[in-house]
């Protein structure tokens, strides 16, 4: 057994052109060079179609320098679009985390848990739709740890524009709070079960 | 950072002053990044008309004694070759990255390939010797396009980067050094009486000093056969002489030029031979086979052109055999071949272009080859 330290973990984030999936891989990844000072790597799907258009970021993240920077089977796959989700869930490790925003995506076909929050319609009430991505990387901060909550969080000021800095953090926090909530949520249910 | 702007970084690193270039996916963002920095720093940025433009323009600034180098795809180095001909006959130091896509013609522009490799060597008519350089990840972009820069003015020729759109487009960490942790190279500049000066007269190290133009100094550049003073001479002779120096400037100087790297190579049984993005794809590739009990190693082109005949001959001797691993279907393969001299079989791992090879599909070959 290597030592606990050396974790890898491969991450797609999918969904529309136009959502910031892009931008939240770019986001996640200098969280992660920048703040927790590990190994990050960004590769974004890249083609001709712009707004609408399929679309996804995939990230690794390791103790070690990462060889080969293509996701092979995501140990995190966040899904914003059906199609996205179509895509990639047979990938998906069986241990692996699913994170939806389930006004967007329904997650047919499969016998797993998986993390859901309704990110686009938060950012919606926030003001601005296009914060869903900041929702949404809040939520998955929460949820799963991969990254440290200031680095998140710093990394967000430094990529939005200027002028839009509160209204973003808030967006973070937002979602970061959801994913607490959710875990409390989870919590209290094992131990209610395993009590029962 | 992305390796494109890696690129530009390191261009700006070593001293680069000027960039004429042209846009294309993907390679735009070279020049994206260079339109914003070179005006801060006194230089100059120039879209030109075309690529024909682009290369002609680096040619001249240099010769007007500016660093310069230009960014392109598949596409635009195909325009570019004439031009590059040009920097090798006059011995104009100039660089150009070629962010590579799939191609023939337009291909796939949006999605990468290695199949530009050939013609890095060969793209340009007539014979001639150039140095080709292959980064695997934005560091090595920003630190190998410094070493373009530094061999290109030292051997007076145009050295290409010969990069990928995945590591163009990939973003990772970059760590850029302080200025004076990093050694730059400007071409030996002549000494003398100007009126005297013979610009192809080569010095003691077979490299003739370079005056800048405009500087006093007797110049004349053509692309025609040439002697010591640049004039034309339509004989054998001056063939003979002239492509004897752009020949042994490079020939005469491998050991300084080539570089390559090794991974599990000391006790390798198989040589795994790759460069630019696949490297990644055969780093991995190797670990694996490794836990598969297959005594697989890697060696790395850093300097795929001139090609280390030499290295492979001499691995050719000792190991089972060879692998290429490329976006192509079979280029540097035919390097690798053409140096085992039958000593040791060479196989390729090969794709048409538009996406990276898996590790899986060299465990694949190892298996079934070996």
């Amino acid at each position: 057994m290597t030592e606990q330290k050396d974790i890898k973990q491969e991450i797609v984030i999918t969904g529309f052109g136009g959502q910031g999936i892009v931008l939240a891989g770019r986001i996640l990844g200098e969280a992660v060079v920048l703040g927790d000072h590990r190994q990050s790597t960004l590769v974004q799907s890249y083609g001709p179609e712009a707004r609408g258009g399929a679309c996804s970021a995939e990230v690794m993240i390791s103790d070690e320098p990462i060889q080969y920077p293509y996701v092979r089977h995501p140990d995190i796959l966040i899904c914003m679009s059906q199609s996205g989700y179509d895509k990639f869930i047979e990938q998906l490790k069986p241990e692996g985390t699913l994170i939806i925003d389930h006004d967007l995506v329904k997650p047919r076909g499969i016998d797993r848990t998986f993390f859901s929050i309704p990110c686009t319609r938060m950012a919606e009430e926030l003001g601005r739709v296009m914060m869903a991505n900041i929702v949404m990387l809040g939520f998955f901060t929460a949820i799963t740890k991969a990254v440290s909550l200031e680095s998140a969080r710093n990394a967000v000021l430094e990529s939005v524009p200027k002028g839009t800095e509160e209204t973003n953090t808030a967006a973070f926090n937002k979602g970061h709070d959801y994913g607490l909530a959710v875990l409390k949520g989870r919590e209290k249910k094992a131990t209610g079960k395993a009590g029962a | 950072m992305t390796g494109d702007v890696a690129c530009a970084e390191g261009g700006l690193a070593a001293g680069c002053l000027f960039f004429g270039g042209y846009p294309i996916t993907p390679a735009t963002e070279v020049a994206e990044r260079m339109s914003e920095r070179l005006p801060e720093i006194g230089g100059t940025f120039i879209q030109m008309e075309d690529e024909i433009a682009a290369m002609a323009s680096i040619v001249g600034a240099s010769c007007a004694g500016v660093k310069s180098m230009t960014a392109t795809s598949g596409p635009g180095f195909s325009l570019m070759m004439e031009n590059i001909g040009l920097a090798i006959c006059t011995e104009t130091p100039c660089v150009v990255a070629n962010v590579q896509r799939a191609g023939p013609s337009t291909g796939l522009p949006t999605q990468g390939a290695q199949a530009d490799m050939m013609q890095a060597r060969w793209g340009s008519h007539g014979h001639y010797e150039i140095i080709a350089l292959a980064p695997s990840s934005p560091q090595e972009i920003f630190y190998q396009t410094i070493t373009a820069f530094n061999l290109s003015e030292k051997y007076r020729l145009p050295v290409l980067v010969m990069t990928d759109e995945m590591i163009g487009h990939l973003s990772e960490r970059v760590i850029i050094p302080d200025a004076k942790d990093i050694k730059t190279v400007s071409r030996t500049r002549p000494k003398g009486r100007k009126d005297r000066f013979k610009p192809y007269r080569p010095g003691p190290d077979g490299i003739a000093p370079m005056a800048i133009a405009g500087e006093g100094y007797n110049i004349h550049m053509t692309g025609l056969t040439h002697d010591e003073r640049g004039y034309p001479v339509m004989t054998v002779e001056a063939q003979y002489e002239m492509m004897d120096r752009i020949m042994k400037k490079v020939r005469q100087n491998l050991d300084d030029i080539i570089e390559t790297e090794g991974y599990r190579l000391d006790d390798a049984e198989i040589v795994i031979v790759s460069y630019g993005v696949s490297s990644r794809t055969c780093l991995a590739a190797v670990d694996e086979a490794r836990e598969l009990g297959i005594k697989a190693g890697f060696l790395k082109l850093i300097t795929v052109w001139p090609f280390p005949e030499d290295l492979i001959h001499r691995l050719a001797e000792r190991v089972k055999g060879f692998v290429t691993v490329e976006i192509n279907l079979g280029q540097i393969h035919l390097e690798v071949e053409r140096c085992t001299a039958g000593k040791a079989p060479a196989f390729l791992v090969g794709h048409p272009g538009g996406t990276i090879i898996p590790p899986e599909r060299v465990i694949d070959l190892l298996k079934e080859a070996f």
